[in-house]
């Protein structure tokens, strides 16, 4: 009966992990549930998403998007955080090399481009404070504090997460549990990027118009 | 210092506050002075509180449900009494502000602190045993996700006796829970204990859906998974979905309250209605959530009491991830009133109501299990088929409110809390009754006092149709929810008999507790020596009882759906042995990691001190939840290894020692 949805063929094939091959490896299985994690805070992004969507049109009376988004700021902002993805990547594969001088260049890369990014954001978010645009000032606000806010909170986290293992690779060394780690934070970090070009469309492409 | 803290946060002034929240206190103390008396810390420390292992941390997280439970059925017991004292010109004894205390307090207790840690609970024991493997695929998460649970929960009951519960009902709606409307701790109280069992939960979620589609015993492929792992499957799918929506809008309104954003407030452009939205998009998965788990254990226990196969193995799992899809696109149905379009109205109707179509194959599907089978009427089937006939009737009036204009009359009455309780009393609680009756040998090695279980399973049959019965004619006749008094004078014999109902409850509530120490008493005549007590049909039977920390010495090859039963058809096992003849393999175990009960332990300080606005208290719980972690993430020998020769003696002396029978 079974034979009708798993092809004897695909039931020979016996992969650990998969179908009847019994349990997976642990660096699948961390993979694996972490990208579920993962998973689950794309979807606390959406509801922080659905809110902006419903609520970005309610600003009391007070300032839009239009007069306060600054899209080339935005711009270089998304450059710095796709680039930090790009050099994340690259040390994730000089680590997977063994290859630790490199390793380093690029987790110290990585770093540079996160932190400017903040920067800006941070910079961003006082200079509306300062103007009066601050999150109680209306619905609008709130919202695009909370949604932005939260996945500048994520990159902070993300950057004390890189020192920290940074620091793991150095006094362990680039061995299996490490490496573990790092395939986790370079997920973690690839994944904020996804949630950033939501935000870059939703909230700066859509908002300046 | 202490910010909003301060002696008037004591209700001295409530003596039936005081009463509860003292008797409540003095209890925890007596027991603490039990444990510390008979010198028993080292070992609850070591083999409980640090414990990684899933059965002893499923054994935990029903512990605290049942113990939620008293605390719940007590609110239940209160506002039934004051609903049936408070007609006319009588006052009742309960004021309205405690009164509003205590069916916010009820619903929250009922669905996060019980409901959930049961079932949570049930799938953390049973899961990896059906599975055949010998732990979750991440056992130190699965003891900070048992530990963040029982945080809230400790947070929740604190809100008796230092400050107050929120006024709100269940779910605090906006604008009413905002600041302007309630300014004291009750809704902080809610918020933070609910934001750190939620992120438990969603833990417990992911790793309990690693577990099944990573961990599997050889051979079992998806479709020969016992329905319980299905359902567990669906229902841990909907936590991941489900319970990030319900922390980004608790988030919301805790950033209302605290940085004075306008997400729901009246003014400033918020929306109290998204509010509402978004949390019935949690909160109507939340009931499947709850559910599914339940038809799980319906499935294994009519299936193992019948003597036969479940009927129609295929056609549940597809129901099962059909209820699944559809749970999320139903969510309006729960305030149609709000004033959207009649077509919108009327797709969230019709989805409702075709939700009622795979539950149906499901019923029909256990009916044929049932049929022409050697049916033993253990306490376990009592319950399922208690469960049968209630829920079908909850599901027709379920099908009833799903037509928006019978909604528009019947919306906020009795008649909707009749509906609910009718599907959550008569589904989930009688499943996890079931599932409690079912697996407790498994779990203690003795089986339960049948008589008293029985007699408890007929006091809640018989109190549940006498307390809500009643409530559906009421709220027919125009009564309205959460009355703290009636006027109308004709809905006191109803009323009566509701109460009637709930006295007929707590009397069940009482067998239970007596059949627990009649059981524990007489242990030594009703060991399970075999493993299998019930003739089980899935592999947690095919281990002993209660299973060794490893579960299995050697793991099972699975052939078949009901893989255990094959086992012991094709006489591969004498008794159960099957898995024993080949030689052992050396194998990794975790080790026990206090980091759960850490976390939490900050958890509760950030939590407290969240609340009552003391400010240097919370930053220093996070700096130390912080350290914590960190310490722990730099750890390395998590697993110790158990060799082939340690194994081998381990198992001989349990097997002669246990029950090798």
């Amino acid at each position: 009966m079974t034979d009708t949805i798993f092809p004897a063929a695909a039931r020979t094939e016996l992969v650990p992990g998969r179908g009847g091959g019994g349990p997976a490896s642990t660096r699948t299985v961390v993979a694996y549930g972490f990208w579920i994690f993962l998973l689950s805070d794309i979807i606390m992004f959406s509801g922080l998403f659905a809110a902006y969507a419903v609520l970005s049109g309610n600003t009391a009376d007070g300032p839009t998007g239009r007069e306060l988004f600054n899209l080339r700021s935005a711009f270089i902002e998304t450059a710095f955080l796709l680039v930090s993805s790009y050099t994340c990547g690259l040390g994730a594969l000089s680590a997977e090399q063994q290859r630790r001088d490199r390793f380093y260049l690029f987790a110290a890369l990585t770093f540079i481009l996160g932190a400017a990014f903040l920067f800006i954001e941070l910079t961003e978010f006082a200079g509306m404070v300062h103007e009066g645009a601050g999150p109680s000032r209306s619905a609008f606000l709130s919202s695009f504090f909370t949604l932005v806010g939260m996945h500048g909170a994520h990159v902070t986290s993300g950057l004390l997460w890189l020192v920290y293992m940074v620091a793991q690779v150095a006094v362990k060394g680039l061995r299996p549990h490490v490496l573990r780690r790092l395939l986790c934070f370079s997920l973690f970090w690839h994944a904020l990027d996804i949630v950033w070009v939501g935000v870059f469309t939703m909230v700066y492409l859509m908002g300046i118009r | 210092m202490l910010g909003r803290l301060t002696w008037d946060a004591i209700p001295f002034n409530e003596p039936i506050a005081m009463a509860a929240g003292g008797g409540a206190g003095l209890a925890v103390l007596i027991v603490l002075a039990i444990i510390t008396k008979n010198g028993w810390w080292p070992y609850l420390w070591k083999e409980w509180l640090t414990s990684v292992d899933h059965k002893r941390i499923g054994i935990m997280y029903t512990l605290l449900a049942l113990i939620m439970l008293l605390r719940g059925f007590t609110d239940a017991i209160m506002m039934r009494s004051q609903q049936a004292i408070a007609i006319g010109g009588a006052e009742g004894y309960l004021p309205p502000d405690h009164y509003n205390q205590i069916f916010s307090a009820h619903g929250a207790i009922m669905i996060f602190f019980v409901a959930m840690p049961f079932v949570v609970g049930l799938m953390n024991f049973v899961v990896p045993l059906q599975l055949g493997v010998r732990d979750v695929a991440f056992p130190v998460l699965n003891s900070v996700s048992f530990w963040l649970t029982a945080s809230g929960s400790l947070l929740i009951n604190l809100s008796l006796v230092i400050g107050n519960f929120a006024r709100t009902g269940w779910l605090v709606y906006p604008p009413l829970s905002e600041l302007a409307y309630s300014p004291d701790v009750g809704v902080d109280y809610y918020l933070w204990s609910l934001q750190i069992s939620g992120v438990g939960t969603l833990l417990a979620g992911i790793n309990m859906v690693s577990t099944i589609l990573k961990l599997r015993a050889p051979g079992m492929i998806y479709f020969r998974m016992p329905v319980f792992c299905w359902t567990a499957l669906a229902s841990n799918m909907l936590i991941i979905a489900a319970f990030p929506i319900l922390t980004a809008t608790l988030a919301m309104l805790l950033f209302d309250r605290y940085l004075g954003m306008h997400f729901f407030t009246n003014d400033a452009g918020g929306s109290a209605m998204m509010y509402v939205n978004l949390i019935w998009a949690w909160g109507h998965p939340e009931v499947y959530i709850l559910v599914l788990p339940v038809f799980g254990v319906f499935s294994e226990v009519i299936a193992t009491f019948s003597g036969k196969a479940l009927f129609g193995y295929r056609s549940m799992v597809l129901a099962t991830l059909a209820i699944c899809v559809l749970s999320f696109m139903v969510w309006l149905h729960h305030f149609f009133t709000m004033g959207a379009s009649a077509d919108v109205n009327a797709f969230f109707g019709i989805m409702s109501m075709v939700i009622a179509v795979p539950t149906g194959v499901k019923v029909f599907n256990w009916l044929f299990t049932l049929f022409h089978g050697r049916v033993r009427f253990k306490p376990p089937l009592l319950w399922s088929i208690g469960f049968m006939v209630t829920f079908v009737i909850g599901g027709m009036t379920g099908v009833l409110l799903a037509v928006p204009p019978v909604d528009f009359v019947l919306h906020n009455s009795v008649f909707l809390v009749a509906h609910f309780h009718n599907v959550i009393i008569g589904g989930v609680v009688f499943g996890l009754m079931a599932g409690y009756n079912y697996w407790f040998p498994k779990a203690f090695g003795f089986t339960l006092h049948e008589g008293w279980g029985k007699a408890s399973f007929w006091c809640w049959f018989i109190g549940f149709y006498l307390a809500f019965m009643p409530l559906y004619a009421l709220g027919l006749m125009g009564m309205t929810r959460r009355l703290q008094h009636i006027s109308d004078p004709d809905w006191r014999p109803l009323l009566l008999v509701a109460e009637l109902g709930a006295i007929v409850i707590f009397c069940g509530i009482l067998c239970q507790i007596v059949q627990l120490y009649v059981s524990i008493r007489t242990r030594e005549h009703r060991r399970d020596l075999t493993g299998d007590p019930w003739n089980g049909r899935t592999l947690e039977w095919a281990t002993s009882s209660p299973p060794p920390s490893y579960n299995f010495a050697v793991m099972p090859q699975v052939d078949e759906i009901d893989a255990f039963w094959e086992m012991k058809r094709k006489g591969a096992v004498a008794a159960r042995s099957g898995y024993e003849t080949p030689g052992y393999e050396t194998f990794e175990m975790p080790r026990n990691s206090p980091i759960g009960f850490i976390t939490a332990f900050f958890a509760v300080m950030i939590g407290f001190a969240g609340i009552w606005h003391i400010w240097w208290m919370a930053i220093l719980g996070f700096l130390a939840a912080v350290v914590s972690a960190a310490v722990f993430g730099w750890s390395e020998h998590r697993e110790f290894e158990i060799s082939a020769a340690e194994i081998e003696r381990m198992e001989q002396a349990r097997l002669a020692g246990g029950g090798a029978a």
